[in-house]
């Protein structure tokens, strides 16, 4: 068989070198993080994980640990998860199981809105407005009340974890939301007629038969969701109260903390280049992305054990 | 009909592009002195008095093109180091390690800045008195409370609410902590030696809240009912909010103002700076003698090599050009200071800058300063 220069071959050619692209992007990152991290990990080795410390300016002996970052980026963006995923899902069975014609089309409109609206803009106004009524509304009484209580400890500024959650969790929503939207309009109108002949209410149809087609679809939209949460930088930086080093362990929700990302964008334009400072942020960034891909791989398992276990639900 | 549009729009389209190519040939004057391009990068504290300084360069010399990018200090000495600007911009003199990467840089301090103690404490807008040992207590969590009695003790005159101190700082890596925490380093022998602390653009700081830049500092002090923090002084006179008086050497409780800055830079350099050539490293105006000195108080710095042709594609009218740019800077330039909150130099440091520039050359002629 000869090759020939045909349309066909000439279009195959291109989209698989379009295609590569992506890994190839996803390579370079990965290789370009690891090496400029190489001397972090050279001196700390595993520690770099499990340390608390940010001690840079001493040249010779530096310390850097990871470790209040991580769980920060982990805490915020489960908290996002937390109160975003349920306004998500409220609003997507609304808008296409519930809501007259007439409302469908501006409130989808609106929702898709809020993904319009630069990361900055939400930080600026949870800076100066979010964060007061989370402070007045939330977080005096529950301190006053439940201060008790290990994580509710210490006197709430607004300006920390749980904010900064709710900040992550209205930026998810018009993801999860429009996805989940999406998926759910994809169920077939026979799962719902079939359900409604043998006498379910609109809640069961939703519960037992539309969510339950939709799962998987619905945890793709979730994780895209985590992965938004856990990349945003703008936003989170303006109210989390960047804390550092040891006192940014989040211990307590009501305590100012610092993600990944935030750490890196308050720190990485002045970091000396003749110290470790320098490779420690790269490390980080090293960090984060390997959480995306791990946050990737366990979803992937994830969704072949929900259609390997339920069976059936194909989306 | 629809083809008829589609070529009116095409013959439309061509008119114009053709007319605006030909406009620009026919208008821009035609190119009689050679235009040079100077690059640097660095501090963002300096960005918009150097802003202001090349663009009233342009009117001396209209030849010059300046473009100064505010990447942050860090950023600039690595741009210098890789060689891929002509100048840097550093709030921070080089450290040794940062030398070693940079050989042969010179110093010229450009304009000074000064870091404000800000707070917020209701009903109370002047007149707060703090000694350096009380900022660097409150600052490490040691001192929690308004009303302390070391507090108190300075503050007679009025009385201070039993309530809770919100410490801010900044979270990014900034000049305005690294004069800060100098000075907090100098003052307090327990700042110093606790690890994490000490001098730095960053710090482990034990408490305290984390604000992005002087805006954020000064968006959680003044939202934040009974805080306190630190802000660059020209971002401080600008907004309008509360600042301490503080204790300096001499005794006085001395408020910051562009005044009591030059007096503290005036009263260090009269005891000695360095030349423009040799490490600054150890170089700090912090505490200065002077009835009126404020004691936190930095120079800003502009880095160039000492021998121009190190960096790749610079050529002579370049390299002159520079001189040029960077004497007018520490002469006429200084004029634009105090509009923009800047304090300019006093004299004798303008003439430590005089030797260091005339020092610079390109492959080894000296250049012409004027």
């Amino acid at each position: 068989m000869h090759w020939r220069l045909t349309g066909d071959n000439f279009f195959k050619t291109l989209a698989t070198i379009l295609a590569a692209t992506a890994a190839f992007i996803l390579l370079v990152t990965a290789i370009t993080l690891f090496n400029g991290s190489l001397p972090v990990f050279q001196r700390f080795g595993f520690s770099f994980f499990t340390g608390t410390q940010w001690q840079g300016n001493v040249i010779g002996s530096e310390v850097f640990g990871v470790l209040p970052y991580l769980l920060g980026t982990l805490i915020t963006s489960g908290i996002a998860l937390l109160i975003g995923v349920p306004i998500s899902l409220g609003i997507a069975i609304f808008l296409v199981e519930m809501a007259p014609k007439t409302l469908r089309v501006p409130v989808s409109f609106l929702v898709e809105l809020l993904a319009a609206v630069p990361s900055v803009i939400y930080g600026l106004w949870g800076l100066f407005v979010l964060r007061f009524w989370v402070l007045d509304l939330i977080e005096k009484p529950v301190s006053a009340y439940l201060g008790w209580i290990p994580i509710f400890s210490g006197t709430p500024f607004g300006l920390d974890i749980f904010t900064a959650g709710i900040i992550l969790a209205i930026m998810i929503i018009p993801t999860v939301s429009s996805v989940t939207r999406e998926v759910i309009q994809a169920v077939p109108n026979s799962i719902r007629e079939g359900a409604y002949s043998i006498g379910a209410t609109k809640w069961e149809v939703i519960r037992h038969w539309v969510l339950n087609y939709g799962r998987s679809g619905i945890f793709g939209a979730v994780i895209l969701g985590l992965g938004r949460a856990v990349g945003e930088t703008m936003a989170v930086t303006m109210v989390i109260g960047n804390a550092i080093g040891p006192s940014a362990v989040p211990i307590s929700l009501f305590k100012p903390g610092q993600t990944m990302a935030s750490l890196i964008a308050n720190g990485y334009l002045e970091a000396s280049p003749a110290s470790l400072e320098l490779p420690a942020f790269i490390a980080v960034g090293f960090t984060l992305l390997l959480l995306g891909l791990l946050i990737n791989v366990i979803a992937h398992v994830m969704v072949t054990r929900i259609l390997k276990i339920k069976g059936g639900a194909v989306a | 009909m629809e083809n008829t549009y589609k070529i009116i729009i095409a013959i439309i389209l061509i008119a114009i592009i053709v007319g605006g190519v030909a406009g620009y040939i026919l208008l821009s004057p035609p190119p009689s002195i050679e235009q040079v391009l100077l690059s640097g990068s660095g501090a963002t504290f300096p960005v918009p008095l150097l802003d202001a300084m090349i663009t009233e360069y342009g009117t001396v010399k209209s030849n010059v093109l300046i473009n100064y990018e505010g990447i942050g200090s860090g950023g600039g000495i690595s741009a210098l180091q890789a060689k891929t600007v002509d100048f840097a911009g550093s709030d921070a003199p080089l450290k040794e390690a940062e030398r070693e990467i940079a050989p042969n840089t010179l110093h010229i301090p450009e304009t000074i800045g000064a870091v404000t103690v800000a707070y917020n404490i209701p009903d109370f807008a002047t007149g707060l008195h703090l000694t350096g040992q009380i900022i660097a207590d409150i600052f490490q969590g040691k001192i929690t409370n308004w009303n302390d009695a070391t507090i108190q003790d300075i503050n007679q005159d009025i009385m201070l609410p039993d309530h809770e101190i919100v410490v801010a700082h900044r979270s990014d890596g900034s000049g305005t902590t690294f004069i800060f925490t100098g000075y907090l380093t100098k003052v307090s022998d327990d700042w110093a030696n606790t690890a994490g602390l000490g001098q730095g653009k960053t710090v482990e700081w034990p408490v305290g809240l984390g604000g992005n830049g002087n805006s954020g500092v000064a968006g959680i002090v003044q939202g934040t009912e009974y805080s306190i923090g630190y802000v660059e002084l020209a971002y401080a006179l600008e907004n309008y909010m509360s600042v301490a008086a503080i204790k300096n050497p001499a005794g006085n409780f001395v408020s910051p103002s562009l005044e009591t800055t030059t007096e503290a830079v005036a009263g260090k350099a009269q005891a000695g700076l360095p030349a423009g050539d040799v490490s600054w490293s150890a170089v700090d105006v912090l505490n200065a003698p002077g009835d009126q000195a404020y004691p936190i108080v930095s120079f800003t710095y502009l880095l160039v090599y000492k021998e121009l042709n190190v960096v790749p594609g610079m050529t002579e009218s370049q390299a002159s050009a520079l001189v040029q740019f960077l004497w007018w800077v520490v002469h006429d330039g200084q004029s634009l200071g105090p509009d923009l909150e800047y304090a300019p130099l006093p004299d004798n440091v303008v003439q430590i800058n005089e030797a260091s520039i005339q020092s610079i050359t390109f492959n080894g002629q000296q250049l012409p300063t004027s």
